[in-house]
């Protein structure tokens, strides 16, 4: 009995660590929000993502059931001329953190299936490069929210 | 003492001209960047988002925040409302004296219709404006304000880049403030008291 628990505990050391852990094992999301817009316009999702792990990661992209189309963005500032461009990944560093917020990167959300209010709950699904992906719940906030509208933001 | 007999006429001419200008007009004590004489009036001939041609005329009597985007902009244009929003908010029953005219530089996505529902998701006192190209055209060039439309995409979707600065024109439909999405909203409810509290047109 206590050989055979001792050798299944051993067994599952040894599988733990000959597995690789995936980038989605080591990142939190937190303060994770979508800024409603009137219609079937684009909205921008918003989040911020923590990685605990030793290695760096990066968000390569994001699905949903809810929406067709899924983008990551970046918005940017020369002069006073703004503009978006498609991002193909973006990092996370190592014991740090990849912040999605308003005038930066953002997750683009097109066409969606059915109308998202304020007060929805929507769920992404973050991919990284390595593959793997990170179940997220977004809060659907009004067209005039500054932000997730929780009580413990970041800053 | 030579040095004080040349300087001492050029002093009085500052002064003298300090002294005429405070006779003149007092300017106001602004603190985001004053065109004030630098930018022509506010001047338009577009659609609002009721469907009815409105000029520049029309909101004389108002404070205005002016400001180019177009609603399929899911980052930069919500946020700038957004925060002009907040602004309105801090400004109490005031606002009631300001519009923030949200000028279209897509009219081919943004209908009146479409615009209606876009504006009023921020603020009450937003009004939307559309027009054909060549006069939006004509707006955005008045205020040195480009854009520019990205390549589309296969399926018909495209980007327009565009400029983030909101213009401030007081009631008198004069050029007074420029501001940034970046600007501290500090300083523009600061702005916005002087432009309200002045009262009507005098």
């Amino acid at each position: 009995m206590k050989s055979s628990t001792l050798s299944f505990l051993l067994a599952g050391l040894l599988l733990t660590g000959g597995v690789h852990a995936s980038a989605a094992d080591h990142v939190h999301a937190s303060h994770a929000w979508i800024r409603v817009l009137p219609g079937d316009l684009p909205a921008g999702a918003y989040v911020t993502l923590q990685n605990d792990g030793d290695q760096p990661v990066a968000l390569s992209g994001a699905s949903s059931t809810v929406y067709a189309d899924v983008m990551l963005h970046q918005s940017s500032t020369a002069g006073d001329m703004s503009r978006m461009t498609m991002v193909d990944a973006l990092p996370v560093p190592a014991h740090g953190k990849a912040v999605l917020a308003p005038a930066g990167y953002h997750l683009m959300l097109m066409q969606a299936n059915a109308p998202v209010k304020p007060g929805d709950t929507v769920r992404l699904t973050l991919s990284f490069t390595d593959g793997s992906t990170l179940a997220t719940d977004f809060i659907a906030r009004p067209a005039n929210a500054m932000d997730a509208g929780d009580d413990h933001r970041g800053h | 003492m030579k040095l004080c007999r040349a300087f001492l006429p050029a002093l009085l001419l500052v002064v003298g001209l300090l002294l005429a200008g405070c006779q003149h007009d007092e300017p106001l004590p602004f603190r985001l960047t004053n065109i004030s004489g630098h930018m022509p009036d506010l001047d338009f001939k577009l659609t609002d988002d009721h469907g009815k041609a409105v000029t520049g005329a029309d909101y004389r009597g108002k404070v205005v925040l002016l400001y180019f985007g177009y609603t399929h902009c899911p980052d930069v244009c919500p946020l700038t409302l957004a925060q002009l929003h907040v602004v309105m908010q801090r400004l109490g029953p005031l606002a009631d004296g300001a519009r923030i005219l949200f000028v279209s530089v897509d009219p081919a996505r943004d209908t009146p219709a479409v615009m209606h529902a876009y504006v009023n998701a921020f603020d009450s006192r937003a009004v939307g404006l559309t027009g054909d190209a060549r006069a939006t055209e004509a707006l955005s060039k008045r205020y040195r304000s480009a854009f520019t439309r990205e390549p589309g995409s296969a399926d018909g979707s495209y980007e327009v880049s565009h400029s983030s600065a909101i213009y401030v024109f007081d009631r008198d439909g004069k050029a007074r403030l420029l501001s940034t999405p970046s600007a501290s909203r500090d300083d523009l409810v600061h702005d916005l008291h002087l432009l309200l509290d002045t009262g009507a047109t005098p």
